[in-house]
């Protein structure tokens, strides 16, 4: 029985693979219908989500399978101090899988270290998000046929944004990418990502506090919101929200095959008006984010 | 000082000079019915000043952790006044409540069942992650 906990839970062959069933589901959704018939996928989510938890549910409604679960740890047995080990036994008796998030770091490998079903994270605090991880990877294959030999521009908050450290750790197993790292200084890649993912794996990156500097050079601008929750004080969280702006003037000098990504929800870092410029491909990623997701709930259902 | 010569058991040798009761606490020999005996200080050639820690006996005691400790610590296993087997320690794969995790936002942090599991992550520096949160491990010199 396999479980999803870290992105590199999965090898780039499976990872392919997982992006390949993604396809064919885009291709032949009526083949796909029926496969989790009669499977239950459970949904814990301690905090609040409105994509992921939709993403999984509609991913197995779409399989044909039927979803539980909870949306609000307050609404749960949490509340009445039961633990992860036991609620991810207890949750076992009634699902074939389980989806969890927690704000704790970490809570998923325990759920999944008791439970008897595969466990997928949905994302743990400001730790891991694999499922987000593998829908920004499947957008970058749709959008531009590949996952090698890119320049991958990641901006705004890259020290707190979870999904900014899964998807340098998912993408350096690619060859030929080169990461520019747009922050202001307060914001920069913890140093350990640096050391342990980019110095380790001898990838080619650099560092900038200017988006209007490099963006001529993007084949992937992937953008973030500047997280309040992440923040201890709320004057520095002020200070820095809105630093990072995509507006059209600094989009006038991107690519015309620029792919804007964004793992939403956004704040004002990409205004509504650059939502109808066809290098946005932000909502095209939350529907990526389903078919992945069934390709995942597949794989570790062992459907064929 | 003398110490008298182990006819069985276990001489834990170039403890760093300080940190032989740090070790002592690890690997609760305090718990340990047989005898022990902790020397700071001694002199060294290679180490000028070492702590050594003696501990007779046929003891079941795990002392991976060594490895983590010091890997320069060396490790004599004694049998019949004579070593038997002398050696470093390797860098242990897993540390489990050993070292408890300081990342206040890890699981461990607010379930208190949970062991406290650190894995080998960089064996050329000996860094050590917590499996749940990443968080690298500090030595707890507090216990």
């Amino acid at each position: 029985m396999r479980s999803l906990i870290d992105i590199l839970d999965l090898s780039t062959e499976e990872i392919d693979q997982l992006m390949d069933c993604a396809e064919d589901i885009i291709a032949n959704p009526e083949l796909y219908e029926d496969k989790c018939r009669g499977k239950k996928l459970a949904t814990l989510f301690y905090e609040p989500s409105t994509r992921t938890r939709l993403s999984f549910e509609a991913a197995m409604l779409e399989l044909g399978g039927k979803v539980l679960g909870f949306s609000d740890g307050q609404s749960s047995s949490a509340a009445k101090g039961e633990s992860i080990a036991d609620t991810a036994r207890v949750v076992s008796a009634f699902a074939d899988i389980m989806a969890i998030r927690h704000p704790k770091e970490g809570a998923p490998l325990v759920a999944a270290m008791n439970a008897t079903i595969p466990v997928i994270n949905a994302g743990d605090g400001g730790h891991n998000h694999p499922t987000q991880t593998l829908t920004d990877l499947l957008t970058i294959r749709r959008e531009k046929g590949r996952t090698d030999s890119l320049t991958i521009g990641l901006c705004g908050d890259l020290k707190f944004g979870r999904t900014v450290h899964s998807l340098l750790q998912a993408m350096s197993r690619y060859d030929g990418i080169r990461f520019i790292l747009i922050s202001p200084e307060e914001l920069q890649v913890p140093e350990h990502v640096k050391t342990d993912i980019l110095e380790t794996g001898n990838l080619s990156y650099m560092e900038t506090d200017s988006l209007m500097q490099v963006i001529p050079d993007l084949d992937v601008l992937y953008m973030t919101r500047v997280q309040r929750e992440r923040f201890i004080s709320e004057a520095d969280y002020v200070r820095l929200k809105d630093t990072y702006i995509l507006t059209p003037d600094k989009l006038k000098i991107a690519r015309r095959d620029l792919s804007i990504l964004h793992p939403l929800p956004r704040v004002n870092e990409i205004p509504s008006l650059i939502d109808s410029d066809p290098r946005a491909c932000y909502f095209k990623q939350v529907l990526y984010g389903k078919y992945i997701r069934m390709a995942l709930i597949l794989k570790l259902l062992e459907v064929d | 000082m003398r110490i008298d010569t182990i006819v069985e058991g276990v001489v834990i040798d170039h403890i760093p000079a300080g940190g032989g009761m740090e070790l002592y606490r690890y690997l609760g020999l305090d718990k340990l019915r047989c005898q022990v005996a902790l020397i700071k200080n001694a002199s060294s050639t290679k180490m000028k000043r070492k702590d050594i820690i003696k501990i007779s006996g046929n003891i079941d005691i795990n002392l991976d952790i060594l490895g983590y400790i010091d890997p320069g610590i060396t490790i004599n296993i004694i049998k019949d006044s004579k070593i038997i087997l002398k050696h470093h320690p390797p860098l242990p794969e897993r540390i489990i409540d050993v070292v408890r995790c300081r990342n206040p936002r890890c699981i461990t942090a607010s379930e208190q069942d949970i062991s406290h599991i650190f894995k080998l992550t960089d064996a050329k520096k000996g860094i050590y992650r917590c499996v749940y949160c990443d968080t690298r491990a500090e030595r707890d010199r507090t216990r």
